[in-house]
């Protein structure tokens, strides 16, 4: 099992609760302070280079319109930590698939990151929340398609080497695409997709061979779709995935003692408590499923999965695996478990850090982790053999 | 309150059903009444197939109201993609029932619907009656023509499309039976693929407003915030031979909000009574 550092770069000085009703889209930028914010990105960007030099990998996501994420573009600090991380895997989780303006812009990009990062680039696509819809304008049915759509035309971009090749398909027209520089890493970087309740997109993340992540899901909603994703490829005659084809991302602290580690947890996850948004936003026509939207126009959905765990409170969040906290043996215990549950997962993507914690209490709690919980964990889990889609295995007939 | 003005109306019953495969979709085009042809296209919420509407234009004349592809028993095939491609789909309709003289009347993206037949086509049609129009943009990059009714909460949505929230047939669902909650809900889904982006209108559309030769008369709430009511005035001095017409105290949808004074307006005009 490998680990990831995680930070979201939330802005944590917020307005009273009764001054605002959304973090996200209608958040005037006059809540945020230019002079706090240098420094929140630098200290956060520390956060990083901390995580390469305790062996953990760093990845980095973005979002628009938000004050929850102060990263509109996540290939700046992936930039960044290309050249202030010396071994850590990068990983970008994600861009933006659905949305981007122009696909080929993504895969230079990539490309560059790659080369600079002497291929250390693990490459992730996302949909996209709903929220996002707002700041690009994209059309909300047309998400899951553009997302793969996107995810293949960029892969061929890569890995095409013999000058330009054409490409007019339903969303995107280019007529001469001839990506330089080509990827360090070859035939080219790993990709990541994420992912919610659908069974079909998981399954073709990992037969197509990338990694399918979900960020603090319910350990039995987890299971349902790690071991879903086993049985539907075992069911349709693919060789069994590896562990590393599938990843995890809870909120994660570590401390000396149970109460520290409660402490700190409290801190990241602050992330969870103010995650505030309006309904209409959660649930644009053609995005959610059209069963969920049918709730929402019939007044019956209002606040949606993340209203639902803000309620819940701590003790649900442990019970469920969604946060993981306590001593190092404990911690390592509790991913053990985990782990058993879901039937098995290699990447642990850890949220570290969120709100207004500083840096000092992330260095404590990373390092514990660093030094005391994954030299634990190091060799759960099993690895691919290779690079690329799964085989199909080869049918024996029984006489 | 429409309905009930017009359960009065008499003896309207829905004559026929049908469904035609056109291109690649299946239309499903409700039929009534009997006399010259009305072409009768329907809102974003579909309030028009609600009500009596039909029913009051079925005592005059033949009323086609084809449902708009996703809406109904109407499909929406991966080929159709915006109103440019609805509006072809239509002129086959009409040539399927081999219509001419056609009156329409069009409400909301309906009007818009209108605009787009007559530009490709203006033979067919006689006369337009445009309620609450949406399909053109005529302001600046920066101004908001169309006030976005995905990004605020509903009841500030209802407040800008109804100067009474009230009167907003859809303010509670929440009797809805599930199966109409999703049809409902696949209806939105299908204004949103077609309509997110242009946002409600085609931007080719003015340059070619010259080709709507026919009378034309724009009716419009003057309380509407979802338009202005400058919008229907722009788009009546856009048109050859367009008269505009405010209606007091109501919102986008005045033939909803206020049936009365529109139906006064609407009939004399498809009559094509002297001052209009």
């Amino acid at each position: 099992m490998d680990f990831y550092h995680f930070s979201e770069f939330a802005w944590p000085h917020l307005p009273s609760d009764d001054q605002f009703t959304s973090m996200r889209l209608n958040l005037p930028s006059s809540v945020y302070d230019p002079k706090k914010g240098a420094d929140l990105y630098n200290m956060i960007l520390d956060q990083y280079v901390l995580a390469d030099e305790l062996g953990i990998n760093c990845m980095v996501n973005e979002h628009h319109q938000t004050a929850t994420c102060l990263n509109p573009s996540g290939v700046v600090p992936l930039a960044i930590i290309a050249r202030q991380t010396k071994n850590a895997r990068i990983l970008i989780l994600g861009n933006p698939a659905a949305n981007l303006a122009d696909p080929i812009r993504c895969a230079e990009e990539m490309a560059m990151i790659d080369n600079i990062s002497y291929g250390r680039l693990e490459c992730g696509f996302v949909r996209g929340v709903p929220y996002e819809l707002f700041a690009s304008n994209r059309n909300p049915t047309e998400t899951s398609e553009r997302l793969w759509d996107t995810i293949e035309l960029i892969i061929k971009a890569w890995m095409t080497h013999n000058g330009p090749f054409n490409y007019e398909g339903k969303w995107i027209h280019k007529r001469q695409v001839n990506v330089w520089p080509r990827p360090y890493q070859q035939p080219h970087p790993p990709v990541w997709t994420t992912g919610g309740s659908d069974l079909v997109h998981a399954c073709r993340t990992v037969t197509k061979g990338h990694t399918f992540a979900m960020f603090l899901t319910p350990a039995d909603r987890l299971a349902k779709m790690f071991k879903g994703v086993r049985a539907w490829c075992k069911d349709n005659g693919y060789e069994k995935p590896a562990d590393d084809k599938f990843a995890f991302m809870p909120l994660v602290a570590v401390g000396e003692t149970e109460k520290e580690a409660r402490e700190v947890v409290e801190q990241v996850f602050w992330y969870v408590t103010n995650n505030k948004a309006e309904p209409q936003h959660r649930a644009p026509p053609g995005y959610v499923e059209t069963s969920l939207y049918a709730d929402f126009l019939t007044g019956k959905f209002t606040g949606g999965r993340t209203d639902a765990i803000r309620t819940q409170g701590m003790e649900y969040f442990r019970e469920n695996h969604v946060a993981i906290y306590g001593t190092p043996d404990n911690v390592a215990s509790q991913i053990r478990a985990l782990y058993g549950k879901v039937g098995g997962f290699g990447h642990l993507i850890a949220m570290f850090h969120s709100g207004d914690m500083d840096f000092g209490t992330v260095e404590k709690s990373m390092s514990l982790f660093a030094k005391k919980v994954a030299p634990q964990l190091r060799d759960l889990g099993t690895l691919s053999k290779r690079f690329g889609p799964l085989r199909k295995r080869r049918s024996i007939k029984v006489a | 309150m429409l309905g009930d003005m017009l359960q009065t109306a008499g003896a309207y019953r829905v004559a026929d059903t049908d469904i035609l495969k056109i291109q690649q979709a299946r239309i499903e085009v409700q039929r009534a009444g009997k006399g010259a042809p009305l072409l009768f296209l329907h809102s974003e919420d579909g309030y028009e197939l609600e009500g009596g509407l039909i029913g009051h234009f079925a005592q005059k004349y033949e009323v086609f109201a084809p449902r708009l592809p996703g809406f109904g028993k109407s499909t929406l095939p991966e080929s159709i993609r915006s109103m440019d491609d609805i509006a072809y789909l239509w002129l086959d309709l009409i040539d399927r029932y081999g219509l001419k003289g056609v009156r329409v009347a069009g409400f909301s993206i309906g009007a818009w619907l209108a605009l787009e037949l007559a530009t490709k086509n203006p033979d067919p049609f006689d006369r337009l009656l445009l309620s609450g129009p949406l399909g053109l943009k005529f302001g600046g990059a920066y101004d908001r023509d169309i006030e976005d009714i995905y990004f605020h909460p509903t009841d500030r949505v209802r407040a800008m499309r109804f100067h009474d929230p009230a009167a907003d047939p859809h303010a509670d669902l929440s009797g809805l039976s599930k199966r109409r909650a999703l049809a409902y809900a696949k209806e939105r889904e299908a204004v949103a693929k077609l309509f997110w982006d242009p946002y409600f209108h085609n931007p080719s559309l003015t340059h070619r407003l010259n080709r709507v030769r026919m009378e034309t008369l724009v009716v419009a709430g003057r309380e509407d915030g979802l338009t202005k009511p400058v919008y229907g005035r722009s788009l009546a001095r856009k048109l050859p031979r367009a008269k505009f017409t405010g209606i007091l105290n109501a919102g986008h949808f005045p033939h909803v909000e206020r049936p009365a004074p529109f139906l006064k307006k609407a009939d004399a005009f498809l009559a094509g009574r002297k001052g209009f």
